[in-house]
């Protein structure tokens, strides 16, 4: 057996950095769709409102990830 | 459960009010009704639904504006909590987009095979990804789609709740229990209650033409039949 030593520890509750780190991908996520949907806006004037749409529908999909990071810090 | 109450007698009251006296050259009243409806019937129904959304236009209508008038209760002083930052409201709406959209399906392919069959193995692709693209697509249809528009609306809500509770509680100790220089930080977290506040009504706003936007996405992508 070799002995053990800890070198570092955390203490108190986990759950808040899980929801800091729970907040990254899709923040990443919101930055890459948003721009990318203004690039779009900016090249084709025209289509906005489609793009406008289909933008709300896809961040609906990349916030819910943040969210389950939210409601996992309650439940666990 | 009171602020539920408050909320939906309010929604019925304002409806009440500008239907009372319709005429051919709209009022104030009116004139604003008119608009937040035909949002949603032109810019959420229409836009997603084509000419199939007329039959979908009251159910997505209704959606709109309860989710609107609970998710606006979290911001008015004296009610201070979201009608829907407790799970049951967002779970009767969402099992009710379930029903619809898997009615509707069943409606638009005559029959359940069908239904399941455009859903479930979607057309144009090599049949040994279907072991795993239909195990996918069963969860997606008939857990992930009614259980995510029930935990977003809520979810945000609860978010919503906290971060003024926060901004606020904050206040209340930087005034009347921090001493010296902290004092003055009060100020600016009770400006940050006051902007978060404006941000959650702008939430609140899209949160419930996220709901309808989404309820119309899955009505389509089930009625749609080429998937």
């Amino acid at each position: 057996m070799v002995e053990t030593t800890i070198l570092a520890a955390v203490e108190g509750n986990v759950a808040t950095i899980g929801y800091g780190l729970a907040t990254l991908g899709p923040g990443i996520g919101l930055g890459i769709l948003i721009g990318k949907t203004v690039e779009g806006i900016a090249r084709q004037p025209e289509v906005a409102g489609q793009l406008r749409t289909t933008m709300f529908i896809g961040v609906a999909f990349v916030e819910v990830l943040a969210l389950l990071g939210l409601i996992a810090g309650f439940l666990f | 459960m009171l602020v539920r109450v408050v909320a939906a007698i309010t929604l019925c009251l304002l409806f009440w009010l500008a239907a009372r006296r319709l005429s051919v050259v709209p009022g104030r009243g009116q004139g604003v009704a008119e608009m937040a409806l035909s949002f949603v019937r032109v810019n959420i129904a229409q836009e997603i639904l084509g000419d199939r959304a007329h039959k979908y236009v009251p159910m997505l209508t209704t959606i709109f504006f309860a989710v609107l008038a609970f998710n606006l209760t979290g911001v008015i002083p004296m009610l201070n909590i979201a009608g829907t930052s407790l799970i049951g409201i967002p779970i009767l709406l969402a099992l009710w987009v379930f029903v619809m959209y898997i009615g509707a399906g069943i409606k638009a392919h005559h029959g359940v095979g069908g239904f399941l069959k455009t859903n479930l193995f979607p057309p144009g692709v090599p049949w040994f990804l279907y072991i795993l693209i239909t195990p996918i697509e069963i969860l997606q249809v008939f857990l992930f789609r009614p259980a995510t528009l029930a935990i977003r609306l809520t979810a945000n809500m609860i978010a919503g709740h906290l971060l003024l509770v926060l901004c606020f509680g904050a206040t209340h100790f930087f005034f009347f229990e921090a001493t010296g220089a902290l004092k003055a930080i009060g100020f600016l977290s009770l400006a940050a209650g006051f902007a978060f506040t404006l941000f959650e009504m702008l939430v609140a706003a899209l949160q419930a033409y996220i709901f309808a936007l989404l309820a119309a996405v899955y009505i389509d992508l089930s009625t749609s039949k080429e998937h």
